[in-house]
């Protein structure tokens, strides 16, 4: 895909982050932070032509997978999977309410359309998606799993116990993409625990490595394009800003869990007019 | 009937199962020898995944193979298999409802020597307070041959907890059939009923041996401890004079707990003992040492039974 290709992905990227602040607003509580870094990622897997789906037939057995293992990020993954067709725009409206018609939890769970495991303990991810990877590729070798880890995630030594998995079962149709925005809960990742050199990690564990700008679009497009390398599973480590897209949510610890009120909103929608 | 260790009826019905459905895949964290899955792995080398001294991403692995649509069962000893994995059974497992079959081995204070720290004595408990969650603990080769074939059948999440050492065969194959949720009486009496899970069936026709007294009591294996044959405690609580429950696991949360609070939900009152570890850790020593000492011998066993039925 070339640069001119990518502004309807761009552009879509946008809309989604503008429901997400609305969403979250809406339920007030919520995780804006996480779900504007990772926006450009999903973006380009489920609306770029990567991950092959089927809303209206959600368990079809040879699909790719997508599990989101940062599960906080749930206003995005809802409002992603709204905007493909697993539900409708309506259904977000009991977003973390009680009732909710279709289980649409604070932390995702497979009772959702489109929702692989639950999450919302971190560092289990990694596992449950190398599960799946190694219980489909005998029987549909050509089907992927993509799932998308939270830098802060990495600290749970979990992670590294699946990274040893993955690559002592060279499972190449497992892809991990790593929002690295830096920021945690408490405090910026570095000083909890410093993660990097975080290539030479992923690559000493036995993975294929790939580094991008994870809000530059053509650069994610080409990271997911990339044919797999059958020896060996694949991080793509996407250097993202939390928060991105509002300039006073980027980089603040601040907005990892709260929701914006009506006036931060307003100010948020303006920025992302 | 087959004298033998549960871990052994577990790799012989695996095996079984390799044969008869292609979807059931085996995990182990390197101990495959130990727990017997290694029978599977050898005839079904690409259904069996040894994912290393890794607990926790092994179970999260079964939950993923569940959700492709295979039946995984994760194996190690008890105490790591829980012991490392609470979050990802609660989470993965048990909050998914994925169909995964969680086995632990080596259960208990029979496992003996290697001391406290390998003796899992709190499982049946944090399994049991698990939502969605079955709790199966089987008493002989046999019913663990069995147990294990019928979790495949069953769709849900199950923990199954296996022995170490070899206990007397009471059940043959043909004669008996388990079944996931039902209790089994194995000896009809009218003194003093004993419900009981495990070794602890071997050790409770060891104290009637014992005893040799003209009292009749009756045995009950309670090899489902959730969900448990409530039906089948309390016609038995009705029938017998006496109640007491054995088991090779800490006094809180176990087979005594579960009983009680059928009891006392149906108002029964009736003299009643609990065979179990008394809030304790215990410490190295051979299992006959340890049951002796911690109070779950036949001789324990026998002094309850005869104190209840007086």
């Amino acid at each position: 895909m070339n640069n001119s290709n990518v502004a309807p992905l761009e552009n879509r990227a946008k809309q989604l982050r503008r429901k997400i602040l609305k969403l979250i607003h809406r339920a007030g509580s919520g995780h804006p932070g996480g779900s504007l870094s990772a926006t450009d990622i999903l973006t380009a897997l489920y609306f770029g032509g990567i991950l092959q789906y089927d809303p209206k037939n959600h368990q079809k057995p040879d699909r790719d997978r997508f599990l989101l293992s940062k599960g906080h990020a749930s206003a995005l993954m809802y409002c992603v999977l709204a905007e493909a067709g697993y539900f409708s725009e309506d259904d977000l409206s009991d977003y973390r309410k009680i009732n909710s018609k279709l289980f649409l939890s604070g932390h995702p769970h497979p009772k959702t359309p489109g929702v692989e495991i639950a999450s919302g303990s971190l560092g289990q991810g990694l596992s449950v998606a190398h599960g799946i990877a190694l219980g489909i590729r005998s029987d549909y070798p050509s089907a992927r799993v993509y799932v998308v880890l939270g830098d802060g995630e990495l600290q749970e030594g979990q992670i590294w116990e699946a990274a040893m998995s993955a690559s002592k079962f060279k499972s190449s149709n497992l892809i991990a993409i790593v929002d690295n925005n830096k920021v945690a809960q408490d405090n910026v990742t570095k000083d909890l625990k410093d993660l990097e050199p975080l290539e030479e990690k992923w690559r000493s564990f036995g993975w294929e490595t790939v580094r991008i700008d994870g809000h530059n679009m053509d650069q994610i497009m080409k990271a997911l394009e990339k044919p797999v390398n059958p020896e060996k599973p694949r991080v793509i480590i996407a250097d993202t800003i939390k928060g991105k897209g509002v300039s006073f949510m980027e980089g603040q610890t601040a907005w990892h869990g709260v929701a914006p009120n009506d006036e931060k909103l307003e100010a948020a929608l303006k920025e992302l007019e | 009937m087959v004298d033998g260790a549960t871990r052994d009826g577990y790799g012989a019905g695996l095996v079984e199962l390799g044969a008869s459905n292609k979807n059931v895949v085996v995990l182990d964290s390197g101990v495959s020898d130990s727990t017997r899955s290694k029978k599977f792995g050898d005839k079904y080398p690409d259904r069996f995944f040894n994912m290393g001294i890794s607990e926790g991403d092994m179970v999260c692995t079964a939950a993923g193979l569940a959700q492709a649509g295979k039946i995984p069962y994760a194996t190690s000893f008890a105490c790591f298999l829980l012991g490392r994995s609470m979050d990802q059974t609660l989470v993965s497992v048990a909050y998914s409802n994925t169909n995964v079959k969680l086995v632990g081995t080596h259960s208990g204070l029979a496992v003996g020597e290697d001391g406290p720290s390998a003796q899992m004595i709190v499982d049946l408990a944090y399994t049991r307070a698990i939502p969605n969650m079955t709790v199966i603990q089987p008493a002989d080769w046999e019913e663990a041959r069995q147990a294990t074939i019928a979790l495949a059948n069953f769709n849900g999440p199950a923990y199954m907890r296996l022995g170490r050492s070899s206990v007397k065969g009471i059940y043959e194959e043909g004669g008996y059939q388990f079944q996931i949720g039902k209790a089994n009486v194995i000896k009809q009496g009218k003194d003093a009923v004993i419900f009981a899970t495990g070794s602890m069936i071997e050790e409770t026709f060891k104290a009637i041996e014992l005893l040799g007294s003209d009292k009749d009591f009756t045995v009950v294996n309670i090899s489902t401890l959730k969900p448990l044959d409530e039906a089948t405690i309390l016609k038995q609580a009705d029938k017998n004079k006496a109640i007491i429950t054995a088991e090779d696991h800490n006094r809180i949360g176990g087979l005594g707990d579960a009983v009680s609070e059928v009891l006392i939900n149906n108002g029964i009152s009736k003299p009643y003992k609990r065979i179990a570890v008394n809030d304790s850790f215990a410490e190295t020593g051979s299992a006959k040492e340890l049951y002796e000492k911690y109070g779950l011998s036949a001789n324990h066993i026998a002094k309850a039974l005869e104190e209840a039925a007086k």
